[in-house]
C-alpha cells in the first residue's frame, strides 16, 4: 500500500512536471509580447529590451525553461530597474502587470476558490444523494418523475445563466465577496452564500441522476435481497447496505469533478465578484501575465493528479475488494 | 416413515383434503397467487399453489426456471414489492398469516422465525462488510444484545458450519472466502436465530460438485440440530433424493405433482415428471440418447388455457372431449394412493407409467 502510494506520487509529479514543460513551450514560443504590454503604448525599444532582460526573456528559451525550473526548487532572483528582488522557492515567477511573485497570488487566490467548490460540493452532495436515493426508492412514481424531470430543467439552463439569476433575483442574500475564514467564520459563509448556492443547484441536478441510477442498480443486488431477508429495517437495507454500494461510483465521480471546479469556477467567480484561481488567471490571459498563467497551469495540472490519486485510495477504502499493491 | 404422516393437505378447497395425521404443517401455503402486472400484460408466476411442510421436515420443490419455484418462495417471506407484486392467498407460517403482514411485523418474522438461503453466495453477500459483520447484524436484529456477544454468536456459528478458524475468519471479506465457504457462511447467517423454516434457494447450483455434496450434507445436519421445515428449491433431482422427504413439482406457476420422495421419483403419475425423468442421462451401460420435453415452457404471460403442460404433452389424445384443452385439472389423488396428488386428466396414470413410460427409461 504504502510502495503503492509512493508510486504514484512519483508518477504524479513526472506528469506534472510534464505539464509544465508542455504548456511553457506553448505560451513562452507564442508570439506574445509581455514586455510591450508592461511598457505601455507609448515606449521606447530601449525600454522594451530593459524590461525584456530584468525579465529575463532575452535569454534563449531552454535556460528560461531552467530558470522557471530552478526558480520552483531552489528560489530566484530578478532585477528590475536596478533593484534586486528575491523570489523564495517555490518561485513561480513575477507577475508582469501586478509586479508581485506569482506564489503569492495564488496564495492569495487559492483559499478562495477552495471556499467556493468546498462549499458548493457539501450543498450538491447532500442535495444530490437524498434526492438520488429517495428518487431510486420510488422509481417510477410521480415524485421520482417530478425529481428526474427537475433535474433536467435544472441542467438544460446554462450554468453562467444560473448564476446570473441568482445575481439579480436572490437579493435577499447576504452582499457576496470573500472575507478569510480566520478573521470571521460567519461573514465569510455569508459572502460566499450565494456563490455556494449557484455551485450547489446546478451541481446538484447531475449528482442526482448519479445517485439515482447508482442506487437503482445497487437496490436491485442479491445481498440488497439477502438484507431484506435478515429483517432488518427497510431504511437500514437502504441506507446501510444500499447506499454503501450505491455511493462508490459517485465518489470517483465526485473527485474528478471537484478537481477541475478548484481550478476554476470563472463564472461564479467572476459574476459573484470573488477574487479567486479563476479570476487571476482569466485576467492574466487577457495581459499576457505568463508567469501568473502558468502557475495556473500548475496548480490545475497539480490539483487534479492528486484527486485521481485520493480517489483511487478512498476507493480502497470503501470497497475491499481493491487492493492496492 | 409411512405413507400416512406425509399425506399434508395441499388441494384447493373444492377437493376432498387427504387427511393430515402426521406432524402439525409448520408453513402452509394455501392457493397462492403471485402476479406481476407489467406493461405486456399481467405475468401470472404463481397460480394457486398450495402445500405445506411440518418441522423436521424437508420438502423440495423442482421444476424449470420461470416455473414459480423462487417466487413462491420469495412471497414466503414477504420478500416481493408489494407496489410491484400482486398476492393472494394465504401464507401461514407458525400460525402466522404473512401475506398482507405489516412491514414491522415483517422485520421480526425474516430473518427470526424463517431465514433464507440464496443461489449464488457470491452476490448474495454484501461485498464492502466483512461476513462476520454480516452475521452480527442478522443476530442483533433478533436479539438485544451487545456487539461482543453478537460476534462470539457469529464465530460459533461459523464453526457449526464447518469453517476452520472460524475466529480468523469471522473478520474476513466475502472475496476472501471461497464458493462453498461462501455458502457455509450464508448458511450460517441464516441460522443464527435458530429459525424454525429455511428456505434453500438452489444453494448448491453455484458450487461444484463435491462442495454442493458437503453443503447438502450440512443443511441436512444443522436440519436434525435445530429441528426446522425446510423447502429445499432445486431443479437438480440428484439433489432431491439426497435431502428431501417429499416433492413438489412445479410446472408454469403452479403445482402439478405432489408426494413423498421415492414415490415421485420411482413412479410419478404427471406426464412433465415422466418428461423430467427421461431427461436425466444415464452413468452406466451403452449412451443412449436424452429424451428431451418437446417444446419449451410457456410465456407466464400467456399460459395455456385447460392444462397449462397440454402443448407439449404427448398423451392428450388419451383423454376425452378435449378436457386437457379446455379444463384445468385438480390436484387430486390419481389412484388409490392418498398420500400423493397430481394434476392430470389421465385416467390411469400409473398404468400409463408402467407399461409405457418406464420401459424407455434408461
Amino acid at each position: 500500500m504504502l510502495l503503492y502510494i509512493l508510486k504514484r506520487v512519483l508518477s504524479a509529479i513526472s506528469v506534472v512536471i510534464v505539464t509544465l514543460v508542455a504548456s511553457f513551450a506553448l505560451f513562452f514560443f507564442a508570439p506574445t509580447d509581455p514586455a510591450g504590454v508592461i511598457c505601455g503604448p507609448r515606449c521606447t525599444p530601449e525600454r522594451v529590451a530593459d524590461i525584456e532582460a530584468s525579465l529575463g526573456l532575452d535569454q534563449p528559451k531552454v535556460e528560461q525553461i531552467a530558470l522557471y525550473m530552478k526558480g520552483i526548487v531552489v528560489g530566484r532572483e530578478y532585477s528590475t530597474g536596478g533593484v534586486v528582488r528575491h523570489c523564495d522557492a517555490p518561485c513561480l515567477g513575477y507577475s508582469y502587470t501586478l509586479g508581485q511573485p506569482v506564489t503569492k497570488l495564488i496564495g492569495a487566490a487559492l483559499p478562495v476558490t477552495v471556499s467556493i467548490v468546498l462549499g458548493g460540493a457539501v450543498v450538491y452532495l447532500i442535495v444530490g444523494i437524498l434526492s438520488g436515493t429517495i428518487a431510486a426508492q420510488v422509481r417510477g412514481t410521480s415524485l421520482d418523475r417530478f425529481v428526474v424531470g427537475t433535474t433536467l430543467v435544472v441542467q438544460a439552463i446554462p450554468y453562467f445563466v444560473f448564476a446570473l439569476l441568482i445575481a439579480l433575483y436572490a437579493t435577499f442574500l447576504p452582499d457576496s465577496g470573500y472575507h478569510p475564514f480566520l478573521d470571521n467564520p460567519l461573514t465569510w459563509a455569508s459572502g460566499l452564500l450565494a456563490a455556494w448556492l449557484t455551485i450547489g443547484v446546478t451541481n446538484a441536478a447531475s449528482y442526482t441522476r448519479y445517485s439515482r441510477a447508482s442506487m437503482i442498480e445497487a437496490l436491485g443486488q442479491d445481498f440488497v435481497r439477502t438484507a431484506t431477508s435478515k429483517g432488518i429495517s427497510r431504511r437500514r437495507v437502504v441506507y446501510r447496505h444500499g447506499l454503501r454500494a450505491g455511493l462508490t461510483p459517485v465518489v470517483t465521480i465526485f473527485g474528478i469533478d471537484l478537481a477541475f471546479q478548484l481550478t476554476g469556477a470563472i463564472f461564479t467567480e467572476s459574476i459573484f465578484n470573488l477574487p479567486g484561481l479563476g479570476l487571476l488567471t482569466l485576467r492574466a490571459f487577457g495581459q499576457y501575465d505568463l508567469p501568473v498563467l502558468m502557475g495556473g497551469v500548475l496548480i490545475g495540472s497539480a490539483v487534479l493528479v492528486v484527486m485521481n490519486l485520493v480517489v483511487d485510495i478512498v476507493y480502497t477504502f470503501l470497497d475491499p475488494r481493491v487492493r492496492l499493491g | 416413515m409411512s405413507d400416512q404422516t406425509t399425506g399434508v393437505p395441499q388441494t384447493v378447497s373444492r377437493v376432498p383434503r387427504a387427511a393430515a395425521t402426521g406432524e402439525e404443517a409448520y408453513l402452509e401455503v394455501t392457493d397462492l397467487q403471485v402476479q406481476f402486472p407489467t406493461a405486456d400484460g399481467l405475468v401470472r408466476a404463481v397460480q394457486g399453489l398450495s402445500y405445506s411442510v411440518p418441522l423436521r421436515r424437508t420438502l423440495a420443490i423442482v421444476g424449470e426456471s420461470g416455473s414459480g419455484k423462487s417466487v413462491s418462495s420469495m412471497a414466503v417471506l414477504g420478500l416481493h414489492d408489494r407496489r410491484v407484486a400482486r398476492i393472494t392467498g394465504s401464507i401461514k407460517v407458525g400460525g402466522r398469516e404473512v401475506v398482507n403482514m405489516s412491514d414491522k411485523d415483517l422485520e421480526g418474522f425474516r430473518g427470526g422465525d424463517a431465514a433464507m438461503i440464496f443461489q449464488d453466495p457470491q452476490s448474495s453477500l454484501h461485498p464492502y462488510f466483512t461476513v462476520g459483520n454480516q452475521i452480527i447484524e442478522s443476530y442483533r436484529a433478533h436479539n438485544n444484545v451487545s456487539k461482543r456477544v453478537a460476534k462470539a454468536r457469529a464465530i460459533d456459528m461459523l464453526g457449526r458450519v464447518g469453517i476452520p478458524n472460524p475466529s480468523r475468519r469471522v473478520d474476513q471479506y466475502p472475496h476472501e472466502f471461497s464458493g462453498g465457504m461462501r455458502q457455509r457462511a450464508m448458511i450460517a447467517m441464516a441460522l443464527v436465530n435458530d429459525p424454525k423454516l429455511l428456505i434453500a434457494d438452489e444453494p448448491t447450483t453455484a458450487l461444484d460438485v463435491t462442495v454442493q455434496a458437503q453443503i447438502l450434507d450440512l443443511i441436512a445436519d444443522l436440519q436434525r440440530d435445530f429441528g426446522s421445515a425446510v423447502v429445499f428449491i432445486t431443479h437438480d433431482l440428484g439433489v432431491v433424493a439426497e435431502i428431501a422427504d417429499d416433492i413438489l413439482v412445479m410446472y408454469a406457476g403452479t403445482a402439478v405433482e405432489h408426494g413423498p420422495v421415492n414415490k415421485i421419483l420411482g413412479e410419478p403419475l404427471h406426464p412433465y415428471a415422466w418428461g423430467l425423468l427421461e431427461s436425466i442421462p444415464a452413468l452406466t451401460g451403452e449412451p443412449q440418447p436424452l429424451h428431451p420435453i418437446p417444446g419449451s415452457p410457456p410465456s407466464l404471460l400467456a399460459v395455456p388455457s385447460g392444462c397449462p403442460f397440454h402443448p407439449r404433452c404427448e398423451f392428450k389424445d388419451r383423454v376425452p372431449d378435449d378436457w386437457c384443452t379446455t379444463l384445468r385439472p385438480d390436484l387430486i389423488p390419481r389412484t388409490a394412493d392418498l398420500g400423493r396428488t397430481s394434476r392430470c386428466h389421465l385416467k390411469d396414470p400409473d398404468k400409463v407409467f408402467e407399461t409405457e413410460v418406464l420401459p424407455r427409461l434408461p
